[in-house]
Parts: C-alpha cells; structure tokens; sequence
C-alpha cells in the first residue's frame, strides 16, 4: 500500500503535545492559524472516569501500585517509561543513556514535579562567567515576558525573594511548610544553606473560572481531575480546542520524518504511522513545529535524510544529536527520631514539596564548576508497594530487636511512619559535544523506524557535584536531628551521580546559535537549514542551568509561535 | 460543572468504586470476582487491562503453597482488638498475584515455602501447616529475626525467606482498607491544607516564622481570583 496522502494543507503541524507542543497548539491556534497536533500515545485527559488515578486506593490496584507496567507505579500519571515495548534504543559500548519517554497527549507534563524556575541572567550567559560550555544567542531580557506570561496563563506558587540567580514572577501564594519541611529548614539553617517557598505550577487560588483548585491531596504525579496543576492537555490543548481553535488532533500517530521540497529545502509536511492500522499517512502544511522531546526531535531530524538534506534535514552542522545532557541526581535519605510515633493528622498538601534551596555555594572555592538545588520529601504518605518492608530495621538505631512478628509490628510500623526525610540534589551537567545521540545503523522499531543509538559519559564536573550534594546532605540531616541512613557512595559509585537520563531533563540535541555552523537553529528556534521548521521542546536549549526546564520550554515555545505568526503574516516563511 | 460539583461527584466516584469492588467482595474462594471488577477501574490502558487479565489468568502458587502463606501471614499480622488480621485483609490473595506481576519474587518464596516444609517434617515429623501453633510459633522464633550480613547463622535460608513473607504481609495489609484503617492515614481526600496544628508544633519545639508565613497562602481567600500588580505583588 502506498502512503495515504491527505490534500488538506495545514498552517503548521505541531509534533508532540507536551510543554512544547501544548504551547504551540494554543498560540498557533489563537493566532488562527489551522494547526495538526501529531501525538505518538493516545487521548489523556485526567478528568476522565477511565482513566483518572486521583484519588484511588493502594488496593484498587491488584499490585498496590507496584511499578510492573508503569516506571513510577501504577497510579502515576505516565504512560511509558525508560523501556517501552517494541520502541527500543541502542547505547554505545561503555556509556549509559536511559530515556524516558511517555507517549500520552500532554507528554511528560502529566506526571512531573510541576517545579517551574526561571532560568537567571547568568544560567543563559554562563560561558561568560566560567568559560565553560557555550553562551546562548540569547539573554534573559529576551525571554523575561514570555516568563511573566506563562505564570499568568497556567499559574505557579511562589514567593518574591529578589535573589539574583532564582529570578521572581508571577507567584500564587505558597502553601505552608509540612512538619518534615519544618525540620529541613532547621537542619538547612544550622548548615549554611538557603531555604526558600518552593514554585510549583499548582494552583493555591484560581487564575480564571475554568479550571479548579488545589485540594490538596498530593498526587500531582497522578494528573488532577479538576485541572488545578499544569500538565499540556489540561491548560494549553483543552482551553485551545474550546475557544474555537482549528485544531486537528491526531493521536497515536508516531511521526517518521519531516519531508522537505527538493528545490527550495524547505518542510512540506510529515510521514506518520498509525499506530492502529500500522500504515503510513502523510500530512501537509506550510509549518512544521517539531515539539517531540529533544532526543525524539532529533531522531525525526536525522531519519529524515532527502536531496537537499543529505545529512538529516538541520544538520549541515552536524550538530543534531549533539551535546546532549540531563540534570544531575543524586539522593539520600535519613531517620529522626523525634519524628516517632507522630500524632497522625492529614498532611498530604500539594503533589511535591512545598520548600526547597536553591544553589548557594561559590565555585570559586569548589572543585566543580555549577551548582544545583535540593528538593525534599517525607511525611505521612499513602501506604503503597513497599510500604513495611524492612518494617523495624530502624531498631537497629534505637537499640530495639529487629524482625519479629505479630502484633508487636503493629506499633512498630507505627511508630516509624513519617519518621523519614529524604533529599535529592538537582544539578546542571555541561553540555559537551561528545555526549549525543544518533542514528543506530542496524536497528529500527517496531513501526520501522531507524532508532537512537546514545553516548552519554559524565565528566569530573559532575561527579565532583555529586560528591558535594553527599556531604550537604549529611550536613543537613545532622542539623536537623536526623541519623543519615547508609553510608555515601564512594568514588567507584560516582558518589550516587544516578546514570544520565534518571532526571529526565534531556535537552541540548539542537541547540541553537547565530553560528549555522555550530548550532543547528537559530535564536528563534528556526532551522538555519529550512526557515519553515522549528523546534519548541528542551532541545534547542545551549545549557541546563541547575534548573528544571518545562518553564523555559514554555517561554520559548511561545516566543517562538509570535515569531511563527509574525512571519506568517509578513510572508516570510 | 463547578469545582464543588468536581469535588463531590470525586468523593461520589471513589466511594462508588470501592463499594464495587470490596461491597460484593465474598471471601478468597470467589476472589477472581472483585479483582476483574477493578480491572481497567483505575485508570488502565488497554495494554494494562489486557496484561492485568493475563497475570489473573495465570497459576503459579498451588493450593498447599497457598495455604502455608496463609497460615504464615495470620502468624505475622493475626488480629487484634480493633482490627482484623492479614488474611481478613486478604493479604494471601495479593501475595498469589504478586509474586506473577514481580516474578522476582517466585523462587525464593516458592523455595523458602519447601524450606519450611523441610525443616518441620525433619523436626516435628509433619509438613507445616500440619503442625501444632505452638510448633509453627517455635519455627518462626529461629527464623524471625535476621542475623547481620556477616553473622553465621545456620538458618539464615530461613531468615531471608521470613524476611521476605515479612515484607509482603505488611506491604498486602497496609495497602489494604482495613490497614489504612489500622495505620490510621488521614489523606488521600480533598482538604484545605493550612499548616501543621498547633499542638504537633510545640510538641516538636518548632514554630513558623511570621516572614514566611506572610508569602504563604491565607485560605480564607483561596476562591478568589490571582490578581497581580505590574510588579507581580499579589493583590487578591
């Protein structure tokens, strides 16, 4: 059979439906234009009987939320994971890459950590201050609207602290700190280290009649059923299609390649499969906005190799695939044991923590150049998978008997729920060009198509920074009256340093500069090599900062639509 | 639909769902019954519902395996005054369909099992679940209390096969309705959170500071809609 071609043209195709795609849907529509919205899973709406997790019980799931079929257990909200059946990746011999990819409309943005943060003057000019990595084309000024408009358009808690690396918004007031929260501050004090409100996407006050508010049962990860936390579906696609937008949504469609003309290089549009009936389709359109994740954005990139793109379509640099990188991640957690036998109340507050500590420390006496910030958790959680294993081996600390059985365990379970504080460290790794992806020549997918080999290694900086986060750690749980459980990873365990891909921040594989040479699109997210196609996901992005990304991915992605439609209309694309 | 409506027809659907899977709920004999009630219920993919049904269709524990975890689970969590014990909590049933969805489990739960049967048929003359309670309790003291990694212990075969029923029975009955009962978790419903009690942070010695609390939320206006000024201060 041959591919089925459509006549229809559309104004843009938009590739994925997460932060990037989700953010296009909506400008692009609002603008008028009659955009497609290719998305590789199926339909997602958390609201939706069949599929809302919000709120269920550990035992309506035969497995208790065991993590067999989903990576963060049964009731998170994301469909896939680091494996996905039948869509394998390769990794070169010596290196460890794992990618995450969720294949839902909304992507990732279903079950994440809703941390919105700015990236600082510095994190988009730190080539300049350290001589590390690269500068972006652009500054902070350029993107500083389009910030304030995302936390008006979706909302983000916050608080106004008028430090210079952790710029302020927009911000929804911020929840009040849990017990476990109060005891991190304290220990935080006695260590020397920051302590600030937390700014999540999570809505404390309403921003408009549409959507809900926080009720603050704690499972953001399970996607909110009346839309009161950011996820791409919820607060970008649904509030797009219901103002009347031309909008086209076609999911479990899995994007092969982006065809171009052979004269003018420029996209006609794109090749999909049906992930029903297993045929290839072609859509066209005038734009193609490639919103698939940095690493699937790339893969289309180089899979979609024609006459006038001999080397993939954008990369006459070479450069698609490159400089790869994902936060660093390293945790640890302890045991206090003035958290015993707690009286118990309920706490679950928002889905997240509620406080965290931006970077503090002064590279000038470290021995690793970027910093990172730390998120904490504990608390009465719902029990689920897990929950009683190992149920007294805290007597160990107390002097008490480990193991037993009956009804004794009763009020040992008891007596060591929410007794635990846990932090992780997230950092920023430099972007290097020996850190990339590409096309594996001797395997394709389940659809046919050729897959991603990785090659991913840290370097010193990064293992140094880990090591650096073991000691914070152990510092804070000291000050706050807490015994540190195991003992740090050591140098042949990269001091915890979790493997590249764990945090699932993967951006840089099409950064972008004002060099074709050197970058593959430019300040506005354009392919240098075919002004019709941009990219809105992380991949565009020239560094990480120690900073999550979905905010910045926002930003751009709408500065990057104004552009779309500001040349649309001047006819220059 | 308001947000009110959201929240209650929420509250409606969760009660609704638990009766439907625990109201008609008959005991372990006709357990196929609730679980496939609550196949595609939470939240499934077709893919998951699909492999759900798979993993229940399957056998893997026999009957005399089955009736030994289910001795062995009583012995670990048996009843107490106000709340009903590891079996009543149908702990045996998750335990039959857990060690198919994490097959990890499988040998060393299936071989710990004929462990066990070894040790009381050389010691009492009798498989264990044929032994006396008495018997069954003297067997459980050797092995219920792990030794350290680098302690000799000449039943640590043993000691791990305990740890691991252990491990199972308290994560089956404290992810079940009469564990949370029995833990006493409060969540896991919609609530206005507004910080820790008061008794619970002198208890602890802890208090808010009044800077920070001044950029918390103040939920007497948490319906009102954000406001901002063009310096971004909140002024709703």
């Amino acid at each position: 059979m041959q591919i089925q071609k459509s006549p229809d043209v559309y104004d843009a195709i938009i590739v994925g439906s997460g932060a990037g795609g989700g953010m296009a849907t909506k400008i692009l529509s609002e603008a008028g234009l009659n955009v497609a919205v290719v998305e590789a899973g199926p339909f997602f709406d958390p609201a939706s009987e069949e599929q809302r997790t919000q709120l269920k019980w550990p035992w309506e799931s035969p497995r208790r939320g065991a993590s067999t079929t989903r990576a963060f257990g049964d009731f998170d909200a994301a469909y896939g994971g680091w494996e996905i059946e039948g869509e394998p990746y390769t990794r070169k011999i010596g290196t460890r890459f794992d990618w995450f990819r969720s294949r839902m409309l909304g992507g990732r943005t279903n079950h994440w950590g809703r941390i919105s943060l700015r990236f600082s003057p510095k994190d988009f000019k730190h080539k300049s201050v350290d001589g590390l990595g690269e500068d972006w084309p652009i500054s902070y000024d350029d993107v500083k609207p389009y910030y304030d408009k995302v936390d008006k358009l979706i909302g983000v808690f916050g608080s106004k602290e008028g430090l210079e690396d952790e710029p302020d918004g927009f911000f929804l007031p911020a929840p009040k700190p849990r017990l476990h929260e109060l005891y991190f501050i304290k220990g935080a004090k006695k260590a020397n280290v920051p302590v600030i409100p937390s700014r999540l996407s999570i809505l404390t006050k309403p921003i408009n009649d549409e959507r809900g508010v926080c009720f603050y049962c704690s499972q953001c990860s399970r996607g909110c059923s009346v839309h009161a936390d950011f996820s791409a579906g919820t607060c970008l696609i649904f509030p797009a299609q219901k103002a009347g937008g031309k909008i086209t949504l076609f999911t479990e469609a899995m994007v092969r390649e982006v065809l171009t003309d052979n004269t003018t290089g420029k996209a006609t549009g794109v090749v999909y499969i049906n992930k029903k009936d297993r045929k290839e389709y072609q859509l066209n359109a005038k734009v193609v906005v490639l919103a698939a994740s940095a690493c699937s954005s790339a893969r289309i990139l180089l899979n979609s190799k024609s006459k006038s793109h001999p080397d993939g379509l954008g990369n006459s640099s070479g450069v698609v695939g490159k400089y790869l990188h994902d936060s660093t991640g390293s945790s640890r957690m302890c045991f206090v044991p003035e958290l015993m036998d707690r009286k118990i109340y309920n706490e679950d507050g928002v889905g997240g923590l509620h406080v965290y500590s931006p970077w503090w420390g002064d590279h000038s006496k470290l021995n690793f150049p970027r910093g990172y910030h730390l998120e904490v958790w504990g608390g009465m959680g719902m029990p689920s998978y897990g929950f009683g294993f190992n149920a007294n081996f805290m007597n160990e600390f107390i002097g008490g008997k480990v193991g037993g059985y009956g009804n004794k365990l009763r009020d040992e379970v008891r007596k060591f729920y929410g007794s635990f504080i846990g932090i992780s460290g997230r950092g920023e790794c430099i972007a290097r060009e020996d850190n990339y992806c590409e096309i594996d020549p001797d395997v394709v997918d389940e659809w046919g198509i050729p897959v991603l080999r990785f090659n991913y290694t840290w370097s010193d900086h990064e293992v140094q920074q880990s090591k650096h986060m073991h000691e914070t750690f152990e510092n804070i749980f000291d000050g706050l009256g807490g015994q540190t459980l195991g003992k740090a990873p050591g140098k042949d365990q990269e001091y915890g340093l979790l493997a590249p891909g764990r945090i699932i921040h993967e951006v840089g594989t099409t950064r972008m500069g004002d060099n074709p040479k050197t970058s593959v699109c430019n300040s506005h997210q354009q392919l240098h090599d075919a002004e019709n196609v941009f990219i809105v996901d992380g991949g565009p992005f020239v560094s990480q900062a120690d900073k999550n990304p979905t905010w910045t991915i926002l930003a751009l992605s709408w500065r990057t639509c104004d552009y779309i439609v500001e040349q649309l209309k001047q006819q220059q694309i | 639909m308001n947000r009110r409506d959201t929240i209650k027809s929420l509250l409606l659907g969760s009660v609704a769902t638990g009766l439907a899977i625990h109201g008609c709920a008959p005991k372990s004999t006709e357990i196929e019954i609730p679980t496939k009630a609550s196949t595609g219920f939470y939240g499934r993919t077709p893919e998951e519902i699909e492999y759900d049904e798979e993993v229940h269709a399957e056998e893997f524990l026999n009957g005399h395996e089955l009736s030994t975890i289910a001795v062995l689970c009583d012995i670990i969590l048996p009843a107490n005054d106000t709340h009903g014990s590891a079996t009543d909590a149908g702990v045996q049933d998750f335990i039959e369909f857990i060690v198919k969805d994490l097959p990890d489990h499988q040998t060393p739960l299936r071989g710990g099992l004929m462990w066990l049967d070894n040790y009381t048929n050389k010691t009492y003359g009798k498989e264990f679940v044929a032994c006396t309670n008495e018997e069954q309790l003297a067997v459980c003291d050797k092995i219920a209390y792990p030794t350290k990694e680098d302690e000799a212990s000449e039943y640590k075969q043993g000691e791990k096969f305990f740890t691991r029923m252990r491990n199972l029975t308290l994560t089956g009955y404290y992810t079940s309705k009469i564990g949370i009962e029995a833990l006493g978790y409060k969540g896991n419903t919609p609530n206005v959170w507004d910080g820790v009690p008061q008794d619970v942070l002198d208890k602890h010695g802890m208090s808010y500071d009044p800077v920070w609390l001044s950029k918390c939320v103040d939920q007497s206006t948490r319906g009102d809609i954000a406001k901002w000024d063009e310096e971004g201060n909140l002024i709703s």
